[in-house]
Parts: structure tokens; C-alpha cells; sequence
């Protein structure tokens, strides 16, 4: 064989094995997917059945039953709440840590990090307890505070890793063209991280859609958003897998789908830029 | 700038934060130490310790803290062992690589919820599950995973959204790596497993830091998967702080010995907190 016959079958091998991982750890989403075009006695044959005849019977059910709509929009109004308010108070924050350090800076920033190993359960209680004093239980706005509150420190960290990545000449030039610190952020700063604010904006979403202790914990029925609304599923009646499936794959295609376009960013911005 | 904007545009953040964690933590430690039980009210005097006392004799708690721990450590363990193997692996461009990213990333994005329900009902199901029919499929008796494994299976589920991350940020890690330097190893003839431990290994010292990091923010938490599959059992088999806190507070509204327990959590996750962040501190340059 020579060396480049021997390249090429290496490439067909690690390709391969990597389409061999993908599809092994992608299975379980495949058969939830494919489960909920299925009819509940062909979702529990064994063998599994692979080819029939497809059936949006489940979907429709869903919706009736659950009201997917009305959590779905939860999720939307929560997560997207959430993250604009996170967005609104962490952006000046990032902003200055960033280009005007002090000697604290990092332990400001550290500290924030910290507050995210406060347990949620070590404050549950508490949480709950203002939550029925205040008449919060079981609403949106209580959710959009909580998530805001959560994700603060990974927001400022994210953005705070970009800001800090920006040249700082171009900021130089602009002052020297004498703009005041409002033109530097609006007009220099904020146009250059469009990406990075999206893409933290991105994750934001994402942990909020998925969050689900306080989901479970704070909301019933009216706020419920769809972590909390596919737990109910877990019940007995859970036995019913088309439907169950059905449900799932409605409350994570959106994410999912989400995720695929802005997978790259994403890891860049969770890991802080730390990883290029 | 005068320093004094700058604190005025930390401020909103840090104020938020300090509220968000000294309120409830306060509010904690008070009731920690009251008598206070939502179905008995009014009757809320000061007991000390007792609630300490009785939140660490129940029989849940040790092993609740053993099952916390373990969960922890192993997810860990394989998310970043078999992640910077997975990753080192598939280090070359190849075929379809954009599909396979696409894929790989996708559980990372499954609701917990979600994730748990599908591994218990399709995957762990005794009758109707996949691995049942695997088993079957070989001439091996099926296993009942929930109820024989049920803390492995609740790692398997947390390992199954982790493991992609961990992978994904390997992947963009190695991508950025030397390749001339390894070419020049390899014409002194090393071999792949000594380019693996000596080239690829410290080149990902920081990406495991961020990965470990993170994901211990997010893993001394895990509640949803424990609460949809397993509900802490059978017994105390698959119950962690949070779920065993959860329980006291919510099902037997004993909020005092939740509340000692609670703060138990918060001064695990501090101990965790106090290693991780110096190690991670000294690797993020600010």
C-alpha cells in the first residue's frame, strides 16, 4: 500500500467510527422521533418496528389533552423574557469588567461564578415561600426572575470573555475621533459583538427551555411551561409511548433545531472562549 | 472612564446577584432553625439544631450525599475520559463531518425531562425497551435497569447528554493544535499513543478544566432525570441532596429540616465550588 492509499483508508476509517459514535448516541432521539409517528400497539412491539405506516394521531391528541400550545408559549415567554432581561443588566457589566478592569475585576467574577453553585435546593424554600406570599406561585413573571437570576453569571462571563477578545485599538480610534463612551458602545462595541451577543442570547434560551427544578416546583397548570408539562407524562399513563413521544419531540424539536444552527458558538461561548 | 461608571454599570449585576444569594440563603438559615412544618402552622418556635440533628440521622442522608458524590465523580469520569479518547479519535476531517457534529451535539439540547422519560420508558423498559430486545436478541435475560441499577441508570442518562458536550469542545480544542509539531513526532517516530499522552493530553488541560467546571455548576443539581425515572428509589438507591431536600420540603412539607438541609447542599457545593474554582481560576485568564 503506499502512503497515500494508506491516508485515504484512514480518513473512510475515522469516518467511520465517527458516523458510528454519531448514530449510537443520536438513537435515542431517532426512536423518540420516529415512536411518535406510530400507533401506541406498534410503538411497544417486539421486535421494534422500523417500517409503517406513519400517523400524526399523536400530535393531535397532544394538543387536546395537554394543550401544548399554552405551554409552548410559557417556554417562549420565559426563556425569551429571561434572557432579555439577562441580557439588559449583564451587557454594561461585561462591558466594563472588560475594557476597564479594576484590581477586583477577577474576583467579582469568580464570586459570580460562585453564586451558581448555590444549590437551587438550598434556597428552594425560601423561593417558594415568597413565591406564595407574594402571589407568584404558579405564574410566568416569577419564572423570568428566577431564570434571569440564573443565568446572569454565565451571561456576563460569556460576554465578558468576547469583550475582552475585541482590539482595543478600534476603540482607541474612536475616542481619538472623539467619541464619547455612549458612541463607543453603541457604535463600535455593540455592532462588533452582534455574534457574541446572539450567541449568548442563544444559550440563555436554551438553559431556560430546559430548566426544569424550578419549572416543576413553582408552576401547576396556568404557567407551566413544557419541562414541566412533559413530567406529567411521567404518570402511569406514561405507559402510553406514542403519545408520550409525541409530546416529546414537540417540546424539544424547537431547541434541537435551535441548537444544530448555532452549535459552533454556543460551545465557544460556554466554555468562556477558553477553547478557540 | 471614571471609575465611578464603571461601578454604576456593574452595579445592576452585582447588587441582583447579592440579593438573589443572600435573601434566600438568610431566609434559610432562619428557618433552619425554627420548628416549621406547612401542615402544622403557627407552631413555629426556635429548636437550635434539631433540624440539623434530624436531617442528617434520616436514613436518606448518607446515602443521598454517597449517591450526590458518586454521581458527580462518575459523570465526570466519562464524559472526559471516554470524550478526549472519542475526540482524539476523530480529530481528521472526514466525511459528512458537519452531519456527525449536528448529531453528536443533539442530546446536549434534550430537555432533562425528556431525557429521562425516554431512556426509562424506550431504552431501560424491561418488557419493550430497547436494551431488553438487545438482551433478548442475544439469548440474555433482560435487565430491569431502573429497578436493579437505578443509580447507573441515572448516570447513564446524565453521561448520554454530557458526553457530547464534552466531545464537541475537545473537537474545537484539537482543531486548533499544532499539526506540524506532530507531524515533526511523528517522523521521530513516535508512535500515536505517545503523540496522544504527550502532545494531545496537555494541549487539552484548559478544555477539561472548562468542562469539568461546568459541568459540576450543573451535575451537584441533577433533579429532573431523579425525579421523572427513578424517584429517588427503590429505597434511598438513586436519591441525591437534591432530590432527598425536594422531599422533605415539598412531599412531607417539613420546610425547617429541608431548610438544614438545604444549607448542607450549599456548603457541599462550596467545598466542590472552593477546589474548582482555584484550579479553574488559575487556568481563565482575566
Amino acid at each position: 500500500m503506499t502512503l497515500n492509499q494508506q491516508r485515504k483508508l484512514k480518513t473512510i476509517l475515522t469516518g467511520l467510527f465517527a458516523w458510528t459514535i454519531a448514530l449510537v448516541l443520536f438513537f435515542p432521539i431517532f426512536w423518540m422521533f420516529i415512536t411518535s409517528f406510530k400507533t401506541e400497539l406498534q410503538a411497544i412491539s417486539i421486535p421494534p418496528t422500523l417500517f409503517f405506516e406513519p400517523t400524526l394521531d399523536n400530535f393531535k391528541i397532544v394538543q387536546e389533552r395537554s394543550d401544548y400550545i399554552h405551554h409552548a408559549w410559557n417556554s417562549v415567554v420565559t426563556s425569551f423574557g429571561a434572557t432579555i432581561l439577562a441580557l439588559i443588566i449583564a451587557i454594561p457589566a461585561a462591558y466594563s469588567m472588560a475594557f476597564f478592569p479594576g484590581k477586583r475585576t477577577k474576583d467579582i467574577l469568580l464570586w459570580m461564578l460562585s453564586t451558581k453553585m448555590l444549590p437551587a435546593v438550598g434556597v428552594l424554600v425560601p423561593i417558594y415561600i415568597l413565591c406564595r406570599d407574594y402571589g407568584l406561585l404558579d405564574s410566568r413573571l416569577a419564572l423570568i426572575i428566577i431564570f434571569t437570576l440564573m443565568n446572569l453569571p454565565i451571561v456576563v462571563w460569556m460576554l465578558f470573555s468576547y469583550f475582552k477578545d475585541l482590539p482595543k485599538e478600534i476603540l482607541e480610534a474612536a475616542r481619538m475621533d472623539g467619541a464619547t463612551p455612549w458612541d463607543e458602545v453603541v457604535k463600535v462595541v455593540l455592532p462588533l459583538s452582534v455574534g457574541a451577543i446572539s450567541s449568548t442570547a442563544l444559550l440563555s434560551i436554551v438553559l431556560c427551555w430546559n430548566e426544569a427544578f424550578w419549572s416543576l416546583n413553582l408552576t401547576a397548570s396556568e404557567a407551566a411551561p413544557l419541562t414541566a408539562m412533559i413530567a406529567s407524562y411521567s404518570s402511569p399513563e406514561g405507559l402510553f409511548w406514542a403519545k408520550l413521544s409525541a409530546a416529546s419531540t414537540l417540546a424539544c424539536a424547537p431547541i434541537v433545531i435551535f441548537g444544530w444552527f448555532c452549535q459552533k458558538q454556543l460551545v465557544q461561548g460556554l466554555t468562556f472562549g477558553a477553547v478557540k | 472612564m471614571k471609575r465611578s461608571i464603571t461601578r454604576l454599570l456593574m452595579a445592576p449585576s452585582v447588587i441582583l446577584l447579592l440579593v438573589w444569594m443572600v435573601i434566600p440563603l438568610s431566609m434559610t438559615i432562619y428557618f433552619s432553625t425554627i420548628r416549621y412544618n406547612l401542615l402544622y402552622p403557627g407552631r413555629n418556635n426556635f429548636v437550635g439544631l434539631q433540624n440539623f440533628e434530624f436531617f442528617i440521622t434520616d436514613p436518606g442522608f448518607i446515602p443521598a450525599v454517597a449517591n450526590t458524590l458518586i454521581l458527580l465523580l462518575s459523570v465526570l469520569i466519562i464524559t472526559v475520559v471516554i470524550g478526549v479518547v472519542l475526540s482524539a479519535l476523530i480529530d481528521k476531517p472526514f466525511f459528512g463531518q458537519g452531519i456527525v457534529r449536528v448529531l453528536l451535539i443533539s442530546p446536549f439540547f434534550i430537555m432533562p425531562t425528556v431525557n429521562a422519560l425516554i431512556w426509562k420508558n424506550m431504552m431501560m423498559n424491561p418488557v419493550y425497551g430497547i436494551f431488553a430486545w438487545i438482551s433478548q436478541s442475544l439469548g440474555l435475560e433482560p435487565i430491569d435497569w431502573l429497578s436493579s441499577y437505578p443509580l447507573m441508570s441515572v448516570i447513564i442518562m446524565v453521561s448520554w447528554q454530557w458526553l457530547p458536550f464534552a466531545i464537541l469542545v475537545f473537537v474545537t480544542a484539537l482543531q486548533s493544535q499544532d499539526t506540524e509539531q506532530k507531524e515533526a513526532a511523528q517522523m521521530d517516530g513516535a508512535t500515536g499513543f505517545h503523540i496522544f499522552r504527550y502532545l494531545t493530553i496537555p494541549h487539552l488541560a484548559r478544555p477539561i478544566a472548562v468542562v469539568v467546571m461546568i459541568e459540576t455548576i450543573f451535575l451537584l443539581a441533577v433533579f429532573a432525570e431523579i425525579f421523572v425515572s427513578t424517584g429517588g428509589g427503590p429505597g434511598y438507591d438513586s436519591t441525591n441532596l437534591a432530590y432527598l431536600i425536594y422531599n422533605q420540603a415539598l412531599l412531607q412539607y417539613d420546610v425547617g429540616v429541608a431548610s438544614a438541609g438545604g444549607l448542607f447542599a450549599v456548603l457541599l457545593a462550596n467545598i466542590v465550588a472552593f477546589f474548582l474554582i482555584r484550579a479553574v481560576g488559575k487556568n481563565l485568564t482575566v
